[in-house]
């Protein structure tokens, strides 16, 4: 589904990215795994289509398709979701016309007919229990005066609506109690299926006790230095990540 | 340049004298005409005038215009009408009233809504006793124009107690003349003791007729009078408006202002409020979009005179392609007004680099114990909000338009006025990129 070759990202002239592969199939759930600054949300970014990050070599390809040439709401169309590290504010865009807007352009993109209200709403209702998120949060403006738990469900929230093919999910964790990690591991869950793909970008092994990746990667110096399964998690908790970098350097 | 305007101007006031020297405003009229003479119109040398060049106004030999009610269809005042609005309508074609296409409803006893040329005729005394509160220092060449050529406009008086349930409309309509004219509507509004009105200003250009709108509305609120007022400005991208907002507020008045500017090639807004006594306050919203080569500058002054007295302003811009704002927001609290409660806001969003604003907040305090406020930006669209959207499949255009609107829907929301508030939704989405698929947001 998605094959990353060599890829080198600069942000603002400062190399980032310096030749990272991965290649994630259909049905497969990776973690990204890395110390601060090793390159972990930028990936996520570039993934998405955020301005500002220059590929200065290799390929993304998604699809069978070069994603590095196309706008991001083309990638949303074509069935990529960002999970947001810091969900922005949007004051005065409703949370819920924002994610109605959002599906029908996905769907007049297939070629789908829109959805109407009563399916629409029917659907949010559905989504909105998985995630424990009160109801009415959802007629207000885009995050406006959620706390940092809420903005991290209505990230999952949106997603299990739009029923992306490639989510990326960067850092959802980080600044969430157990409870609402729980919850937001439920969500990803539900979603597991054979054709799609879920990338998590993660600080911490603790989700990965709630979600069970297929793979997991150490992210490095703008490289995956190492990949493994599940284990390697729980080594990485175990002994950090320092001998993971002497094994490189060694190689 | 400006000369040969005025020369031009008072040609055409002895040429109306006939017309007009029947009633007791000839006086004033006549001092008006002087003063604009010895004054002139305002130049960028002005302070109050620095930023906005009004040579496009003053270089032009504007006719009085003619009038031509049958050229109006039905279709197009329908079109203009707010047929949600239940309202008392006074609709003027080119400066001058029109009995045919007003619509007045019941009214309580004693209240008066009627055109300013009939008025001056059976009402002399209270137009007289209430009427140019303007003194020599505040005029400015437009205003003594307009108080020149004072021949019609509105008069709105409300008794004691009176409470007009249904919004007046002032329709004033623009159009259908192959010459530059001028028109100068005069507005006076007196809110007696504890009455309460909601009154909507509406200037509206029909066609691409090259004109100049120069209105001055005067009000006079007593003491606890409440009063809603709504300027709409959508005049043809063509033509040229200077208005002027007057307001005198009593003890416990209060005002709510909405001013919107939509149209016009070069706008000039004043609005003037004095807090004359304890308890007096005004709410300010404003908002204002250029685009094009569009020129829209908005002065407000409120003057705290009395101690507890509020001023609460927002104003908003939204500046496009090659278009310029301005905006002047002065405070001034006198030395006698301790305990006053100001705070003032101007946003403006650019959305093009060869878009300009100047903005300008003036707090000029005299008094020691007081709560005062202001802040004014510029900005672009937040890029962090862009990607979002973006990355949630939503098309650049549409995104930038949403943020746009949110962006100005926070002056429009302030309208409590349900088919106004929708109306305006309208008329701001549509002069946004995807309008349609925008529209299901404002629902």
């Amino acid at each position: 589904m998605l094959e990353i070759k060599n890829l080198h990202v600069t942000i603002d002239g400062k190399k980032i990215l310096k030749g990272l592969d991965l290649k994630v199939n259909a049905g497969e759930v990776h973690a990204i795994m890395g110390p601060n600054g090793s390159g972990k949300s930028t990936l996520a970014n570039v993934l998405a289509g955020r301005d500002g990050y220059a590929v200065t070599a290799g390929t993304i390809t998604y699809k069978g398709k070069n994603l590095v040439e196309m706008p991001p709401e083309v990638r949303a169309c074509e069935g990529i979701f960002l999970a947001f590290q810091y969900p922005v504010e949007i004051p005065g865009v409703n949370n819920i016309y924002m994610l109605k807007a959002a599906m029908n352009a996905i769907r007049a993109y297939r070629g789908e007919p829109p959805l109407d209200a009563v399916e629409f709403l029917n659907l949010v209702k559905e989504k909105v229990k998985l995630v424990k998120l009160k109801e009415e949060l959802l007629n207000r403006s885009v995050n406006e005066g959620f706390s940092g738990g809420e903005k991290k469900r209505n990230e999952i929230f949106q997603m299990a609506v739009l029923e992306p093919k490639l989510a990326i999910l960067d850092e959802t964790d980080s600044g969430l109690d157990i409870d609402a990690l729980k919850i937001v591991a439920e969500g990803v869950n539900s979603l597991r299926h054979h054709d799609r793909a879920i990338i998590i970008v993660t600080h911490y092994q603790r989700l990965l006790n709630y979600i069970v990746p297929d793979q997991v990667h150490v992210l490095f110096d703008g490289k995956i230095i190492k990949s493994g399964h599940r284990e390697l998690a729980l080594q990485l908790e175990e002994k950090g990540y320092e001998w993971v970098k002497q094994e490189a350097a060694a190689a | 340049m400006s000369t040969s305007a005025i020369k031009h101007y008072v040609d055409q006031f002895q040429h109306l004298q006939k017309e007009l020297t029947s009633d007791q405003l000839q006086a004033q009229r006549q001092s008006a005409i002087e003063l604009l003479q010895k004054t002139g119109f305002p130049t960028t040398r002005q302070e109050n005038w620095k930023y906005t060049d009004v040579r496009p106004i003053t270089g032009k030999l504007f006719n009085v215009a003619t009038v031509n009610p049958e050229k109006i269809s039905t279709e197009t005042f329908d079109s203009i009408r707010l047929h949600e609005l239940d309202c008392h309508e006074l609709v003027f074609i080119n400066g001058r009233y029109s009995a045919e296409h007003s619509s007045l409803k019941a009214l309580p006893d004693g209240v008066v809504i009627k055109d300013l040329a009939s008025a001056l005729k059976d009402r002399q005394q209270l137009i007289t006793e209430h009427i140019s509160g303007f003194s020599a220092a505040e005029h400015n060449g437009f205003t003594a124009l307009n108080t020149a050529f004072i021949r019609d406009g509105a008069l709105i008086y409300l008794p004691p107690n009176a409470v007009i349930e249904k919004p007046i409309n002032l329709l004033y309509l623009s159009g259908f003349n192959d010459q530059p004219f001028a028109s100068h509507p005069r507005n006076l509004i007196i809110l007696s003791e504890n009455s309460q009105a909601t009154i909507m200003e509406s200037y509206i250009g029909l066609d691409d007729s090259d004109y100049f709108t120069n209105t001055v509305t005067e009000v006079c609120m007593k003491q606890n009078a409440h009063l809603q007022h709504y300027k709409i400005q959508q005049e043809s991208m063509q033509a040229y408006h200077i208005g002027n907002l007057k307001i005198t507020q009593a003890q416990n008045s209060r005002v709510e202002s909405h001013s919107i500017s939509l149209g016009g090639a070069l706008v000039r807004n004043d609005i003037h409020s004095r807090l004359e006594a304890q308890g007096a306050g005004i709410k300010m919203n404003g908002l204002y979009m250029a685009t094009g080569k569009q020129h829209v500058d908005n002065h407000t002054r409120v003057d705290h005179m009395q101690p507890h007295t509020s001023s609460h302003e927002i104003y908003r811009g939204v500046l496009n392609d090659h278009a310029r704002g301005v905006f002047n927001g002065k405070v001034i609290v006198h030395k006698d007004a301790q305990k006053t409660d100001a705070v003032q806001s101007n946003a403006n969003l650019l959305l093009s680099d060869n878009a300009e604003v100047d903005t300008k907040p003036e707090l000029e305090i005299y008094a020691d114990d007081v709560k005062c406020a202001h802040g004014a930006t510029i900005g672009q669209l937040d890029q962090d909000m862009l990607f979002y959207l973006r990355s949630r499949s939503i098309d650049e255009n549409t995104a930038k338009s949403l943020l746009t609107y949110a962006f100005a829907d926070e002056v429009i929301r302030q309208i409590k006025l349900d088919p106004i508030r929708k109306r305006l939704e309208y008329l701001v989405i549509g002069r946004l990129p995807e309008a349609d698929l925008i529209r299901e947001f404002a629902a």
